[in-house]
């Protein structure tokens, strides 16, 4: 989830040397042909800055993604949503593990990578800053967050840094099964009760805008897609996604015979699209600053499963250190 | 920072036998063993394998993408090694 990092303004250390111009060429042309960037080949300085940064970011987004959806394993309404909703939460987190592990082949170390994020310098997808007020948002995140993050997600998997192609592959294999589950628990509320109806048109109410701003800025205002869509790190422009997400997206709330909280939500017959209103840009510009609903609950959960797990990564490495002289000092006995 | 870094294993799986180990991703564990149960909670959660191979990052030697062209760009022009370089009359049957 998802390319907000690639909005963000790339900015080249002060003293960083020129690139060598033949260089450059060289790689801008096999970029061109589509020949994948793998993590030994020259790169450009900047590219490897806005890769490290994305990829990062996105791997930091399902590891913070995993913590309004774990707020509600304890109270899953029967075992088979809790064994499904166990399953998508332990999935996040293997999702956040393949993308650090495509963030380190860039040159950057897991410590240096984790403490981005618990200093507050890295950012995470603003749609993990609401919520999770009742459990059917644990179908609209389903549908609606894991909806979006496919559609970001897909043409991801033919962005041109190798290692990063290749662990998108495997989340997007995996993620089809995470919106059909949320897409499930809103069709069981859908068709249940006045009041499980009830509980599934607020969520929808409360998951559809932010839902919407994943996909970033409008394209006039983020001018820094340009040198990402150059370098094939994305490949569709954020409108052209957001667009995508709604003609998929409407019918299947229209099926639900549930409404989208726009009145100005419309079929555009003649260019085939449902047309959406304006997008409250101030409300993701503070998501973003740090003034949404759980952005310091977020990282203070962070900070503190970090805190409280230093004692087992030092209790592992003085065992593996125990035991490795262990194993010495027997070879040194039967010598 | 003042954590000791976590010592990093490539991870390479066998999707069933009969195939070749593949490389899958990375993980970071303590030891060999933390290493191996890391690989399997992190790359195979749906049946994606029936063997692991945890290797260290730091054992891998690996050719530097500047010599690609010494290295392996004299097979290019050797194309005696391929069976379609030799002509066999068409009488002779598939060869």
């Amino acid at each position: 989830m998802y390319t907000q990092a690639l909005n963000q303004k790339d900015v080249a250390p002060a003293a960083g040397p020129a690139e060598d111009p033949e260089r450059l060429a060289r790689f801008e042309a096999r970029v061109a042909a589509e020949d994948k960037i793998e993590p030994n080949d020259w790169m450009p300085a900047a590219y490897r800055r806005t890769l490290t940064r994305q990829i990062s970011q996105h791997a930091h987004s399902e590891i913070v993604g995993m913590l309004p959806e774990g707020n509600w394993i304890t109270r899953a309404p029967s075992l088979r949503r809790k064994a499904a909703l166990l399953a998508k939460v332990q999935d996040e987190g293997g999702h956040g593990l393949y993308l650090y592990a495509a963030a380190e082949t860039l040159g950057t170390s897991r410590e240096e990578l984790v403490d981005q994020l618990l200093s507050g310098k890295a950012k995470y997808s603003s749609i993990f800053n609401y919520p999770t007020l009742t459990w059917a948002d644990i179908g609209a995140i389903g549908w609606l967050v894991d909806g979006a993050a496919i559609m970001n997600q897909i043409p991801l998997c033919r962005t041109s840094y190798g290692p990063y192609a290749r662990a998108m592959v495997r989340i997007c294999k995996e993620e089809s099964f995470h919106q059909r589950q949320g897409y499930e628990i809103m069709l069981t509320l859908a068709r249940g009760t006045e009041a499980q109806k009830a509980m599934a048109q607020d969520a929808l109410d409360r998951w559809w805008w932010p839902s919407l701003m994943m996909f970033g800025p409008p394209d006039a205002e983020s001018a820094h897609t340009d040198q990402s869509m150059r370098w094939k790190i994305k490949r569709f422009t954020n409108d052209a996604l957001r667009q995508q997400f709604v003609d998929a997206t409407v019918p299947q709330g229209h099926f639900l015979q549930l409404s989208f909280p726009d009145p100005e939500l419309r079929y555009d017959e003649e260019a085939g699209h449902w047309r959406y209103g304006a997008i409250d840009w101030e409300e993701f510009r503070q998501v973003l600053a740090g003034n949404g609903p759980c952005n310091r609950e977020r990282l203070e959960a962070r900070r503190r499963a970090h805190a409280e797990g230093a004692w087992v990564r030092e209790a592992a490495l003085a065992h593996a250190a125990k035991r490795r002289a262990r194993r010495a000092a027997e070879r040194q006995a039967a010598e | 920072m003042s954590e000791t870094p976590m010592p990093i294993w490539e991870v390479f799986v066998r999707a069933r036998a009969g195939l070749a180990h593949r490389h899958a991703g990375s993980v970071h564990a303590a030891d060999a063993e933390m290493a191996l149960q890391a690989a399997r909670d992190t790359y195979t959660r749906r049946g994606e394998g029936l063997s692991l191979w945890v290797v260290p990052s730091a054992a891998i030697t690996a050719s530097d993408p500047a010599d690609r062209d010494s290295l392996f760009e004299p097979t290019a022009d050797k194309i005696y090694r391929h069976p379609t370089f030799y002509e066999v009359p068409d009488d002779v049957g598939h060869m």
